[in-house]
């Protein structure tokens, strides 16, 4: 296997008997694209500020390209960072916000310029350059901060919630942006988000943070469908989590309310008589009996959610309540609140949390 | 009208009246050297007194001295504090205060003591030592005026992240506060300035007491021995004053506008 590009060895950091992030360790490949997702107070932003230097670890080694950079000050690392409130120098124009880094490292004028219209034409606002940051939007000035942020041509991009402050819409277009930029530079990103539709979006890898730990490091194809703890498959994505009774281990049988599914080859571990959460995620459980589903439970549906292209649907299930999306088919009403319903889906797509 | 406008237009006037009714009388009264007419006689006496332009000279080049030593110590001190120090604010507040309650004619008594020629540090042995001492007594007194105002500019930037994004940028203090934090507290600064500028212009005490060649001891002793003058003295003092108040009004809208988040 290739060295790593960056690698996250064994960091703790605690402030007096508060630990904030506790023996983090993270191998990131050249070229990869890692987001750290999570809930507040995760430890995300810490471990990234710990890689950008604005944090001493109280222990453990961060290394890039090979060079242990743990006790460098931030100005020595040749790191690349944007920031969530955008930190674009009020007193500086568009060109001179980028120019600021190549001019600290001594780079002639003409050189300087040079690479500030070639930042500008990479985020599409080569007319912005005698702009000041007030006159621009929050989009613009994100754009800003990234151009700026690469300009150096730093070893390492860190992205610290860069588009929790924008709108719904510039987010997406810019999270796309991001990506491209990222992709045809080749440069190692870190991506510090709380939302997981971002992180799916984008991402090579994603380490899902809970408790200044990591829960689990994988692809986002991996996380969503294969989560490896409990907190992962309930912050990840919606998900149904329905309490079942082993009723048969060896058979691999579990009764949820009075119904029973079986679960064969899933049940490693458990007794009979234990008592299991069971996880589904909504796209995978059809309102209906569907073929190719090889198991299904009844209930009564509790309320109905028109949303335009998706019609929501909650049925409860004994003291479990299951949530599912519908397409809308404009020849078919919904279903009515009250009405029984039959759910299936495939025992295979059904997580046993442990 | 309602009476409560007619009451607020009520105070308003008697307010106005006790402010300008005086000055009035002071312009008319300085116009009034010259029997029976109204002429600028008083005003052409005192601008043409060669103490009058040694003296005021002596005081703006003490009150340039004083503003370059409260940018030096202030500035970094307020940055500071705020990046790093922020539970240290209230005892710096505390501190910056203590020039308005503790009387100037002390702190220049315990400067004699301290500073006399006799001293480990004879800062009034010679000339240049107590023009030095002069200097630093009213950066001293300007020190709460230079403190808030630097720390209000402070205030409407994001001076971490702004501080953070320039080092990640490859920027040491240097740099950083030359280049991103003063020029972003620079109408701050200039307004700190200028009130300095209008303290140490008038200022008797410590320069009379130190035996320096200012501005304020020269009106002190043209208001004891003059009719006409010292009124004349008053209004070319105050017109200065004013003016450095309207400079701080007219600089403030050439400020940087911010769109960072405040702190």
């Amino acid at each position: 296997m290739a060295e790593p590009f960056l690698s996250i060895q064994h960091v703790r950091k605690s402030y007096g008997s508060n630990t904030v992030v506790q023996d983090f360790s993270l191998d990131v490949e050249p070229g990869e694209f890692v987001s750290f997702l999570g809930p507040s107070g995760c430890g995300k932003t810490t471990v990234l500020r710990m890689v950008a230097g604005f944090e001493d670890p109280s222990a453990g080694k961060i290394v890039v390209a090979g060079k242990d950079i743990t006790r460098l000050k931030p100005n020595q690392r040749n790191v690349g960072m944007v920031f969530q409130a955008y930190a674009l120098f009020p007193n500086l124009t568009v060109a001179q916000n980028i120019a600021f880094g190549l001019k600290v490292a001594g780079m002639n004028k003409a050189d300087a310029d040079k690479r500030v219209a070639e930042m500008l034409d990479m985020i599409k606002l080569p007319q912005m350059a005698d702009r000041y940051p007030y006159q621009l939007s929050g989009g613009q000035q994100q754009r800003i901060a990234l151009a700026r942020a690469i300009a150096p041509k730093p070893k390492l991009l860190l992205l610290d919630e860069p588009l929790s402050a924008l709108d719904a819409k510039v987010r997406v277009s810019l999270r796309e942006e991001i990506r491209s930029i990222q992709k045809k530079l080749g440069i190692t990103t870190i991506f510090v988000t709380h939302d997981q539709e971002e992180a799916l979006s984008i991402s090579d890898r994603i380490a899902v943070m809970y408790g200044g730990k990591a829960e689990q490091v994988a692809t986002p194809f991996e996380i969503y469908n294969r989560p490896a703890t409990k907190f992962v498959a309930n912050f990840v994505g919606t998900l149904n989590v329905l309490e079942g009774k082993v009723t048969d281990a060896a058979a691999g049988t579990v009764q949820v309310n009075t119904q029973e599914v079986s679960l064969k080859g899933k049940l490693n571990g458990s007794k009979s008589g234990d008592t299991l959460s069971l996880a589904l995620r909504p796209e995978a459980i059809s309102l209906g009996r569907q073929p190719g589903r090889d198991s299904s439970l009844t209930g009564e549906i509790s309320e109905v959610h028109f949303l335009g292209s998706v019609i929501r649907v909650r049925v409860g299930i004994g003291g479990n309540t299951v949530s599912l999306d519908t397409f809308n088919n404009s020849a078919t009403p919904p279903p009515a609140v009250g009405e029984k319903a039959e759910i299936s889906f495939s025992s295979g797509d059904m997580l046993v949390l442990h | 009208m309602k009476s409560g406008k007619f009451w607020a237009w009520v105070v308003f006037i008697v307010g106005a009246a006790y402010f300008f009714i005086p000055l009035a009388a002071t312009v008319e009264f300085s116009l009034r050297m010259r029997r029976g007419v109204h002429s600028f006689d008083a005003y052409q006496i005192v601008l043409g007194d060669a103490r009058f332009q040694s003296t005021f000279l002596y005081s703006v080049v003490a009150a340039i001295f004083t503003i370059i030593l409260g940018v030096l110590v202030v500035v970094p001190a307020a940055y500071w504090i705020r990046l790093r120090l922020p539970q240290l604010r209230p005892v710096v507040e505390f501190i910056t205060l203590l020039p308005l309650v503790i009387p100037a004619i002390v702190i220049v008594f315990g400067y004699i003591r301290m500073y006399g020629s006799n001293s480990p540090l004879p800062f009034l042995g010679s000339n240049m030592g107590a023009n030095a001492l002069l200097v630093i007594g009213y950066a001293t007194l300007a020190l709460p005026y230079m403190y808030r105002a630097v720390d209000t500019g402070l205030r409407t930037i994001d001076v971490r992240t702004l501080t953070e994004a320039a080092q990640i940028l490859g920027a040491g203090w240097g740099t950083i506060i030359g280049r991103v934090i003063l020029p972003n507290v620079l109408i701050a600064v200039l307004s700190g300035a200028f009130l300095t500028f209008a303290i140490v212009i008038g200022e008797f005490t410590m320069a009379s007491l130190l035996n320096r060649p200012a501005f304020g001891p020269y009106l002190q002793n043209i208001g004891a021995n003059r009719a006409y003058e010292p009124a004349a003295l008053a209004i070319i003092a105050f017109a200065i004053t004013w003016g450095c108040m309207s400079l701080i009004q007219i600089l403030s809208r050439f400020a940087p506008k911010s769109s960072n988040r405040p702190n």
